[in-house]
């Protein structure tokens, strides 16, 4: 069958993850249906877009189900403590500002634990670009609700409905001082890639909050039917792009997250400031 | 779940905690997940939300959060309980000197799990060793229904007026705390007898009374301070032992500060905690079966150090091997070995002690593991030497 030249220059040659990945770590430990493995896979496209050489990427963790990214992932990695893993990062950016560095973080990692180094790293507008797996739960303990866990809500520990209203990460944020913010999903997972790609391109602290699904605790907990029901009820329907929001009647707005780059802004970025400061004291003193 | 004094029932060592905080009924209980003691947490939760319990559970953002607000509520007056493991017990580190030093009798259950890096969720005692120095009463369990039985007697012993001092119930990360054991459980109504009503002696909330907590203190008086805080903590030990055997009275199984298997004549002796004991004790059966004189002393107190009791007991061995589930990274062997090898040197008759790292991150202890030292004793027996003193086993 004769395929129409047209559609044949739309085929996309498909994409080489191996390159990017560690065999010998597979298979992974997410469930069947768990939304990190797409973000991942994003993820990899992006920083493919970005032509720089593995060697000059380091992605950093915390612990929890996404923070295992790195393990799987052939960059210089970092896995470390439940919640620290924007400092680890702040030191290796120091260390090496020509570095690029990203940092894959669970919401329960980014903020309940580690809430106070997400601000402070958002103040300090250091260029390192956090993605932020929000499934809404702590997936890798079993379930327990986190700060992005909606209202009433199941988890471990709310069994009639969670009553802890949840923190807006991107609105957290952008009033923390980070330069850029925006906000994807697992399931519009092409548009995803370009958010990060956006993300990864900008100088200063870029946040990009990706809504994805944790159906092993999550999902069924909260009876949801399958892995795809939920992508579709939390990622597709829970959700609408910044580009339309404005053509949409209110009725089709009311409760739902927007998507796409939310706050974009330029500030002086912190490892910046700081060579400038170190060559103005040497050039003083030199005098 | 029925409970009868005479039947038993299969639980895991998580959930027979979880049960056991359900019958004291504490006040406050603030968590955060961590495995593997998560499933502690969660059938309390499942307690609390049942109504089966009037605690008042709080679920904060880190460990660092949930030790103070243990600290808080102990302070306000409320008996408090939580449990733990590896990072979590690191990240409560600056809290739990702060809730020893105010002499608050929180209760603690450490499920023991190694400490990162490299990141590990497996059974070794790390983190509890780790925190040795807090000032906090440690009791080690080997088994479901210790472990059981020692965290009913912890709350007696926090918050006896002798010591006031917070305890920590150390058990087994998966061996002990996933495994399912036949326990006995006592009654609600016996549990509640044993532990009595919490009245404090001085609690925030009785405000006829005011007085304040971790006020500032510099070289005019923290010493004394920390003075008393010693003073309590060497007499935990007796109360330690009276409590184990009023629970022994009450309930038909006693406990003392440490446990001696086959000890008697024993020329060779392992010392070791927690679990491994019981793998210990078949090599022991088997060796005693072949005429062999080797024995096994298991502490269950640690903090405080029982140093005069274990030097009797061990002054009869010829060779001891002290196994650690942690190395103290000293150069010089685990904690255990450490001390037990220090309360030797007041006894006159000195055994050979050495020292052997075993089962880091959770790596199998398998009998002959216990018969490889026994076999190396053996050899110290009889040539009066210790060729290695310290060395790391089951590599
Ligand atoms: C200090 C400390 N406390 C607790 C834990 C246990 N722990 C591991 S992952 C996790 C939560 C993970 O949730 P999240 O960051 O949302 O990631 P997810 O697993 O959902 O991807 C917790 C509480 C830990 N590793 N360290
Ligand atoms: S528990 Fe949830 S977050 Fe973790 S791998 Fe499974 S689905 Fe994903």
């Amino acid at each position: 069958m004769s395929v129409p030249a047209e559609k044949k220059e739309k085929i996309s040659v498909p994409f080489d993850y191996n390159k990017y990945l560690r065999p010998g770590k597979l298979p992974h430990i997410w469930c069947p249906g768990c939304g990190h493995g797409i973000v991942l896979k994003a993820m990899l496209r992006a920083i493919d877009k970005l032509g720089i050489d593995k060697d000059n990427v380091c992605v950093v963790s915390g612990i929890g189900c996404s923070s295992r990214t790195p393990g799987y992932v052939d960059f210089n990695t970092l896995h470390t403590l439940h919640g620290r893993a924007l400092s680890f990062a702040t030191g290796i950016k120091l260390a090496r500002p020509d570095m690029k560095v990203i940092v894959v973080t669970g919401d329960g990692d980014a903020l309940a634990i580690g809430g106070n180094h997400f601000i402070h790293t958002c103040r300090r507008n250091i260029d390192i670009t956090a993605l932020v797996f929000t499934n809404a739960i702590y997936g890798m303990t079993g379930g327990q609700y986190s700060p992005t866990t909606p209202l009433e809500s199941i988890a471990t520990t709310s069994r009639y409905g969670n009553i802890e209203p949840p923190f807006d990460t991107c609105e957290m944020a952008k009033a923390a001082g980070a330069t850029f913010v925006a906000r994807g999903t697992a399931y519009h997972t092409l548009e995803l890639e370009k958010t990060i790609y956006e993300a990864l391109m900008h100088k200063g602290t870029s946040v990009v909050d990706i809504i994805d699904a944790c159906p092993t605790y999550f999902g069924r907990m909260n009876k949801y039917k399958s892995a795809t029901h939920m992508m579709e009820a939390m990622e597709k329907d829970g959700t609408v792009s910044v580009k339309q929001v404005d053509k949409l009647p209110p009725e089709k707005v009311a409760g739902k997250m927007l998507r796409g780059v939310l706050h974009k802004i330029d500030r002086p970025e912190y490892c910046e400031q700081y060579a400038l400061l170190v060559q103005e004291k040497a050039q003083a003193k030199s005098k | 779940m029925a409970i009868t004094t005479k039947g038993q029932i299969g639980l895991t060592g998580n959930t027979a905690i979880a049960y056991a905080m359900k019958q004291i009924n504490p006040d406050v209980c603030p968590a955060y997940p961590i495995t593997p003691s998560t499933g502690i947490i969660e059938d309390f939760a499942g307690f609390v939300a049942d109504g089966e319990v009037d605690t008042e559970m709080i679920t904060v953002e880190s460990e660092h959060s949930a030790m103070s607000a243990c600290i808080g509520a102990e302070a306000a007056g409320a008996r408090v309980m939580t449990a733990t493991s590896s990072q979590g017990l690191a990240l409560m580190w600056e809290m739990l000197y702060i809730a020893s030093g105010m002499r608050l009798p929180i209760v603690l259950t450490n499920v023991n799990r190694a400490l990162s890096a490299p990141i590990n969720i497996h059974c070794d005692h790390s983190d509890s060793m780790g925190a040795r120095d807090a000032g906090w009463v440690q009791l080690y369990s080997e088994t479901v229904q210790e472990a059981y039985d020692n965290l009913i007697q912890a709350i007696r012993i926090a918050e006896h007026t002798d010591v006031l001092l917070p305890t920590m119930v150390c058990l087994d990360g998966f061996i002990t705390s996933h495994a399912i054991e036949n326990i006995s459980l006592i009654s609600d109504a016996d549990v509640k007898g044993f532990i009595g009503a919490y009245k404090p002696a001085h609690a925030l909330l009785d405000v006829e009374h005011p007085i304040t907590y971790g006020a500032m203190s510099l070289p005019d008086n923290y010493i004394e301070f920390k003075h008393e805080q010693s003073r309590a903590m060497a007499r935990s030990k007796a109360v330690v032992s009276a409590i184990g055997a009023e629970f022994g009275k009450k309930f038909g199984r006693s406990y003392g500060l440490f446990d001696a298997y086959r000890l008697e004549d024993a020329d060779s002796v392992i010392v070791i905690l927690n679990s491994a004991a019981g793998t210990t004790k078949v090599a022991v059966d088997e060796l005693r079966a072949q005429g062999k004189k080797v024995g096994m002393l298991r502490p269950r107190l640690f903090r405080p150090f029982p140093f005069e009791e274990l030097a009797k007991a061990l002054s009869g061995a010829k060779a001891i091997a002290v196994l650690d589930r942690v190395d103290s990274m000293n150069g010089f062997g685990g904690p255990l070995f450490n001390e037990i090898r220090s309360a030797l040197y007041e006894t006159d008759s000195r055994p050979k002690v050495m020292s052997r790292i075993y089962g880091l991150g959770g790596r199998d202890y398998k009998v002959k593991d216990a018969l490889g030292v026994y076999d190396e004793l053996g050899k110290v027996v009889s040539t009066g030497k210790v060729e290695t003193l310290q060395k790391y086993i089951t590599l």
